[in-house]
């Protein structure tokens, strides 16, 4: 009988200890080329940097300058796609959660949801390419955010989606009895209580479209020199960082590594503050 | 703002030392009563009377329609799809299952507190003042002694009176609960539902909301759902005995614990089955 016993845990524990291994190694097998990549990043990155990088325009080759136009570019048009984007996001993902819940509709409207939220960025570029930029036959920073926005909309609409639902049903219940309408229960109780997964949807949305690169090249292009007009050309980070990886001169690359390394520490800040956010709203409410 | 009020409160005194034989009025009253959902009926033919300022309990083990039952009389049911209530609720008469009656004003008369306690993510204060605001324009200070008056009834003045802007978010699940219960006095109800209010409480937080529940009954009239007989005996005047839907045996609580006149009432509260 304990012999028995014996034999199986030994055999249990051999188990256990084979596929820990496994598992941690492919661990390890994933994070060695996410480590590489940043440190690679950093490495390149900060030996670039340089106090004109925030101040002076992209140079022609050959010339010293700096991402200025570039990282103007990306903050206008991806604040603007974020402008754009959240109110229907948030407006889209309450319909889902709060009044189309178990409803056909709703579960139509989702499924399309999560198609657009996997659909490659190109085609995304492509669409508003044929939709804004071949009619009015020039590229423009608001086709830029536009695209962007496309980008954000299924995101936002997702976790605005998941954190209404995560909201127990007991709060609307307690809320709805105090005779107060659906309206004003979601508006000024369960966005309150899934207000901190709202943002953070929102951020992890401004830290995507921060880095996409596809899109913007059918829609904005690029602009050597500065610009606010949104209905011109626009320079943008990542499409700057393509151009000047890509190019043979020096110069052009240690940008590229500079401008890497600052999308690259946006991306990880943007990350961390959506990590906190959430974290602290979890101990408050326990 | 500190003894003004309590006057109110106590005006209505007398009514308590009524002893429950003594005839009460129907409050509430349902009629035939049939719940459906998914083709499973959930609810048969249940008549009985809830007495006004008595509080009435209802009995029965899990899966026997007495949360239904309960849920029913605010049509808090109706957030849900594909439920449906058919006969008569009746409150003063009226028949609130009548699409016509405003489900709002439905539930600003028929408050209700459930099994877990669910404080609103704002301040101890705005929880009480937020169902006032939709239902009454009042000043700053009206509210203020609005609050505290809630807040007194549900036993909770003294332990929340100087972290009033604090999160309710923070109070003990004891706490949160009475917050609760003051939340939904603080509309000034008719009827207060209570669905299992203390199962998640221990056993000094129960005690603490049986005896609000003993004094609340002089202002309100209450319907309690509980899995706990002995509060049942404690605390109500009236008790149902609901079994797979049906309503098995209704009666003084006195009576229904001592001489049980049905069987499955007597396996049930002898703890035969269950």
């Amino acid at each position: 009988m304990s012999a028995v016993a014996d034999r199986l845990y030994r055999r249990r524990s051999a188990v256990n200890a084979f596929n820990l291994v496994a598992s941690g190694l492919c661990a390890a097998f994933g994070l060695f080329w996410l480590v590489w990549i940043l440190w690679t990043t950093f490495r390149h990155g900060i030996a670039a940097m340089k106090p004109g990088l925030f101040t002076q325009m992209t140079p022609p080759p050959g010339s010293e300058g700096g991402l200025a136009n570039a990282l103007f570019g990306s903050l206008v048009m991806s604040v603007a796609a974020i402008v754009i984007g959240t109110p229907i996001g948030v407006a889209a993902g309450t319909y889902l959660a709060e009044f189309a819940k178990k409803k056909a509709i709703g579960e139509t409207i989702r499924f399309l949801n999560d198609i657009l939220l996997s659909a490659p960025s190109i085609v995304l570029g492509l669409f508003i390419y044929t939709l804004v930029v071949a009619p009015s036959g020039h590229f423009s920073g608001w086709a830029g955010a536009l695209t962007l926005a496309m980008i954000v909309i299924p995101v936002v609409v997702r976790t605005t989606d998941e954190m209404l639902q995560l909201v127990p049903s007991t709060m609307r219940e307690a809320a709805l009895s105090l005779g107060i309408p659906q309206w004003k229960v979601t508006l000024q109780v369960l966005y309150r209580s899934a207000l901190p997964g709202i943002v953070t949807g929102i951020l992890l949305a401004l830290a995507r479209i921060s880095g996409e690169t596809a899109p913007l090249l059918f829609t904005a292009l690029n602009n050597q020199y500065w610009s606010h007009d949104m209905n011109a050309p626009m320079a943008s980070m990542p499409v700057v960082i393509f151009q000047y990886a890509m190019s043979p001169y020096e110069s052009w690359q240690s940008l590229a590594w500079a401008g890497a390394f600052v999308v690259t520490v946006f991306v990880l800040l943007l990350s961390i503050l959506s990590r906190a956010i959430l974290l602290r709203n979890k101990v408050s409410h326990d | 703002m500190t003894d003004a009020h309590f006057s109110v409160s106590s005006a209505a005194a007398p009514s308590a030392a009524a002893a429950p034989m003594q005839a009460a009025r129907p409050k509430m009253a349902a009629r035939n009563l049939e719940f459906h959902y998914n083709g499973f009926r959930a609810l048969k033919d249940v008549n009985f009377d809830i007495a006004e300022k008595r509080v009435t309990a209802l009995i029965g083990p899990s899966g026997c329609g007495k949360s239904t039952l309960l849920r029913v009389f605010n049509r808090i049911y109706s957030i849900y799809p594909k439920l449906e209530a058919r006969g008569q609720v009746l409150l003063d008469g009226e028949n609130i299952l009548d699409p016509k009656f405003p489900l709002n004003r439905l539930r600003s008369k028929v408050g209700m507190v459930f099994q877990k306690p669910v404080p609103f993510p704002m301040s101890i204060y705005d929880n009480i003042a937020y169902g006032i605001r939709h239902h009454e324009k009042l000043s700053k200070s009206e509210m203020d002694v609005r609050v505290e008056q809630a807040l007194t009834q549900g036993a909770l003045w003294g332990e929340v009176k100087d972290k009033l802007k604090q999160s309710a978010l923070g109070l003990s699940g004891g706490q949160q609960q009475r917050l609760c219960i003051a939340r939904a006095i603080a509309l000034r109800p008719e009827v207060i539902l209570l669905d299992e209010p203390t199962s998640a409480l221990d056993p000094i937080a129960t005690g603490k909301i049986e005896q609000l529940i003993a004094e609340l009954k002089e202002h309100f009239t209450i319907a309690i759902v509980t899995h706990n007989m002995q509060q049942a005996a404690r605390c109500s005047d009236f008790t149902a005995f609901m079994y797979l839907g049906e309503l098995v045996e209704f009666g003084e609580t006195e009576m229904l614990f001592t001489k049980p006149t049905k069987k499955q009432t007597e396996d049930y509260i002898t703890g035969r089955f269950g």
